[in-house]
């Protein structure tokens, strides 16, 4: 039997949620989106520097297979190799697609698809439009969502927050709850199929390159409800970051890419220490190894320019007309912000938190380990291992929204049921414990502060689970977010007011960040070892015999549990992995 | 050194009450932001006589100027609350919803007019399939450049909010909506429909209700050219017309 007409509900605009539903209505089939903000201001906006394809037209002799390496070996060898040579495959065909859709994308005199180099590799491979690729292809897609909407195939719900998923007696999702953050009415919404493209968790540590409500929140949910998450451990820290009290802004990795040199002062003279340290890659390295010789001449050394933690980004040697063409979205954030004007002088940064390369376990049709429950984009946990390459986030996002709506499509159309057929009492009792848990937030009238209770998770984050990290302060912060968990019902809520109430949105936000936290904590605690972006001193090197491994990490009442998977080295044997000196063999076969 | 930041922000509960003042003394520090001054009141919501009262309510996201939701009027100008640093503002800093829209609680409101005006000028390049069929059209990088200007448009209502014309007693869709058009009839493909879109703004509330006060050239954050886009769609609806009164 199937079912000819499923519901489909996604959950995020960004670009995977937009083009999972993009994939799905080409088939003519509706869906809806659910969404925080108007799709439209989603935080794939904020991506800088470019998008992946091996295109070669630059006649460096990239390639596919290229792509494919450098992908893994970036990811220091734990991400999926079947889904990574898939995405890779598919990347010149995804940016031609955005290319038809109109993005801008920067040229070259003849009019082509400009490139130009990222971290990590040797090739220029990455299509960029001026300064603001992620802004652009996210128009792009909104713009042929609005096209679906007109035609009555899409409905947007902007201004809501999912709060759960509603799970049938066989286990599978079969719908959500949300609330309208206007209103504060709670809602349940049956689907065949959910797909869940809700962005990374940076907002764990407070201050990052996200999105204010990049929080994890949502992801949270659902594996309180039986979703399985993976690598969670695994956060990126971009190397070039603009600190600030409210986030930390990004300065994108293309300004290494098109000739900016990071350097301090050592001796009273400038030093160039990731050219003096990595020949092979200099200032181009991948963003783990940057963001770690950065940590260590500011924190280890003591040598951050006058004695800040911050050192310095030049592009002061380039062309000005050059940089306003190729790189004046990602400078005026630094002029705006900082007031000073980086074609004059050199720019004060430091790392920060950026990309989550954990999320969401899925198989590789994108279905999480509930059936029925999908994933997709920056919350999926598969392309990137333990390091993200520079502008492969703009393509895994569209590439798995690509391959998580015809996916989630099939999956609804072959159920034996539909949602439909679903007892009303599956779909109230979710209701109605959503409805319940808002009540008791909102009558919370006790002393604690749950914005003090943020601030020390953020900074227990920050201070314990960051670039360098150490056993012993990772069970000391698992014992704080423990603490904060039991402080957390002696809260007082700020606002128990009945119309846009952002607070009780923070709390449940909060509550979830908690048991988010816990599961980042222990999965780092773990992995003894030293991989991409996770780095314990106390364990220097990989070690693929115990850990090339996939953490998966599942909710229980006594904490998150974890297991333990192989990552199956199938197209690309693991060798160490270096940047001071060229890798002995670039491409396997 | 100043040791607090005197803030006064126009509330209002929800869409129906009456909106009131209230002001607020959040202590000094170096960089700060307006975001950073709501969220000080977020964390303790206590106005300047040491009431308790409800956090201010406003939107934002990307705190990076390239989202365009936390729009507002700050000491009687429309931007983005985050780029907006609290050195470079006299004191009170005066904090207002936009007036164009309808208020949903004290600096939020509700843009969705503009997103409805983007769908009935047919703001898209209409495209084949989502499958790959080659690159699309070669394109002069001068002329990239030139819609690259267009399309980094947020719909942050700025032009909105300073336009004389554009106010709830006038059917006037907003400069950001020309640009748009102008955009897409500028793309190789996107000018497939430039008739159709020419069309839509053809009629009431379209490009002839335009008084050319220029405000939104001098409101939008991202110095599009407005005007410029105007004036071109000026002629071209111009030709449009001629077409539709003798060809067809």
């Amino acid at each position: 039997m199937t079912i000819a007409n499923p519901r489909i509900i996604i959950v995020g605009g960004g670009l995977a949620g937009l083009m999972s539903a993009i994939k799905i209505c080409e088939k003519g089939v509706p869906v809806s989106i659910f969404s925080v903000v108007p799709v439209k201001r989603s935080h794939s906006v904020c991506a800088q520097g470019g998008i992946n394809a091996a295109i070669n037209t630059k006649g460096e002799g990239d390639s596919i297979e290229q792509h494919i390496f450098d992908t893994i070996y970036g990811g220091d060898f734990l991400a999926q190799q079947e889904p990574v040579k898939k995405l890779c495959e598919a990347a010149p065909g995804i940016v031609y697609m955005y290319d038809r859709m109109g993005v801008m994308f920067s040229r070259t005199p003849e009019g082509r698809l400009d490139l130009r180099l990222f971290g990590g590799v040797k090739n220029r491979r990455t299509l960029f439009a001026g300064g603001t690729t992620g802004q652009q292809l996210m128009y792009a897609l909104d713009e042929q969502v609005r096209k679906f909407e007109s035609r009555g195939l899409i409905k947007k719900f902007e201004g809501w927050e999912f709060t759960s998923i509603v799970k049938d007696h066989e286990g599978r999702c079969r719908g959500i709850t949300a609330i309208n953050l206007a209103t504060m009415e709670e809602h349940v919404f049956r689907a065949d199929a959910v797909i869940m493209g809700v962005g990374g968790y940076g907002q764990l540590y407070g201050k990052a390159t996200n999105s204010t409500h990049c929080n994890g929140s949502a992801a949270s949910a659902c594996f309180q409800q039986g979703a399985t998450l993976a690598n969670i451990e695994m956060v990126q820290f971009h190397p070039t970051t603009i600190p600030g009290d409210d986030k930390v802004r990004l300065i994108s990795e293309a300004v290494r890419g098109e000739g900016g040199r990071v350097w301090t002062y050592k001796d009273g003279k400038p030093w160039y220490f990731l050219e003096e340290w990595y020949p092979a890659y200099g200032n181009t390295v991948p963003r783990d190894v940057a963001a770690r010789a950065i940590w260590k001449v500011v924190k280890d050394m003591k040598l951050g320019v006058k004695g800040e933690d911050v050192v310095y980004l030049d592009v002061t040697h380039i062309d000005p007309d050059e940089l306003e063409r190729k790189l004046g979205g990602v400078l005026e954030i630094y002029s705006k912000f900082v007031g000073v004007d980086p074609k004059r002088v050199p720019m004060k940064i430091f790392p920060g938190v950026h990309y989550s390369m954990g999320g969401f376990y899925v198989d590789f049709d994108h279905m999480t380990s509930v059936p029925g429950l999908f994933a997709c984009g920056e919350c999926d946990y598969q392309y990137h291992g333990a390091n993200r390459l520079g502008a492969n986030s703009l393509l895994s996002a569209t590439f798995s929204g690509f391959e998580t709506g015809p996916s989630a499509l099939n999956y609804a159309k072959n159920l034996a049921k539909s949602c439909e057929s679903i007892p009303a009492a599956v779909f109230d009792d979710e209701h109605q414990l959503q409805i319940e848990i808002n009540k008791k937030l909102v009558g919370m009238n006790g002393k604690e502060n749950p914005h003090q209770l943020k601030k020390e998770l953020t900074e227990t984050m920050m201070e314990n689970v960051g670039v360098v990290r150490f056993n012993d302060k990772l069970k000391k912060a698992d014992e704080k977010i423990i603490e904060l968990m039991q402080r957390f019902y002696a809260c007082g809520i700020q606002d128990n007011g009945a119309w846009a109430n952002d607070e009780l949105l923070f709390m449940r936000t909060l509550h979830n960040q908690f048991i988010l936290g816990r599961a980042v904590v222990g999965a780092a605690l773990a992995r003894d070892e030293s991989r991409g972006s996770h780095y314990k001193p106390d364990f220097p090197n990989r070690d693929d015999v115990n850990w090339m491994k996939t953490t998966k990490a599942s909710y229980t009442t006594d904490g998150p549990k974890f297991d333990y998977e192989p990552v199956e080295p199938i197209h690309i044997k693991p060798i160490v992995r270096r940047y001071d000196v060229a890798p002995a063999k670039t491409v396997d076969e | 050194m100043k040791a607090s930041v005197r803030l006064k922000v126009r509330r209002q509960d929800n869409p129906k009450s009456t909106p009131y003042w209230e002001s607020f003394e959040i202590p000094y520090r170096q960089h700060l932001n307006v975001i950073n001054l709501l969220m000080a009141i977020q964390e303790n919501p206590v106005n300047e006589h040491g009431q308790k009262v409800a956090p201010v309510v406003w939107e934002c996201s990307c705190l990076e100027e390239v989202c365009g939701s936390c729009t507002m009027i700050i000491n009687g100008k429309v931007r983005q609350s985050c780029s907006a640093l609290v050195d470079q503002f006299e004191q009170p800093i005066v904090l207002e919803p936009m007036s164009k829209f309808p208020v949903v609680r004290d600096l939020r409101v509700d843009r969705r007019a503009m997103f409805e005006t983007l769908k009935k000028i047919q703001g898209w390049v209409n495209i084949d399939g989502y499958f790959n069929l080659g690159p699309g059209p070669v394109l002069d990088e001068k002329i990239r450049m030139k819609c690259y200007e267009y399309s980094r448009c947020m719909t942050c209502g700025c032009c909105c909010e300073a336009c004389p014309q554009f106010n709830s007693r006038s059917p006037f869709i907003g400069a950001f909506a020309f640009g748009q058009v102008h955009l897409f009839n500028s793309h190789p493909v996107g000018k497939f429909d430039e008739a159709r879109r020419l069309d839509s703004i053809m009629g009431m509330g379209g490009l002839a209700d335009c008084g050319n006060a220029q405000n939104c050239l001098r409101a939008c954050p991202k110095n599009i050219p407005l005007p410029d886009a105007i004036a071109e769609l000026g002629w071209t609806t111009t030709k449009r017309a001629v077409t539709r009164f003798f060809k067809e």
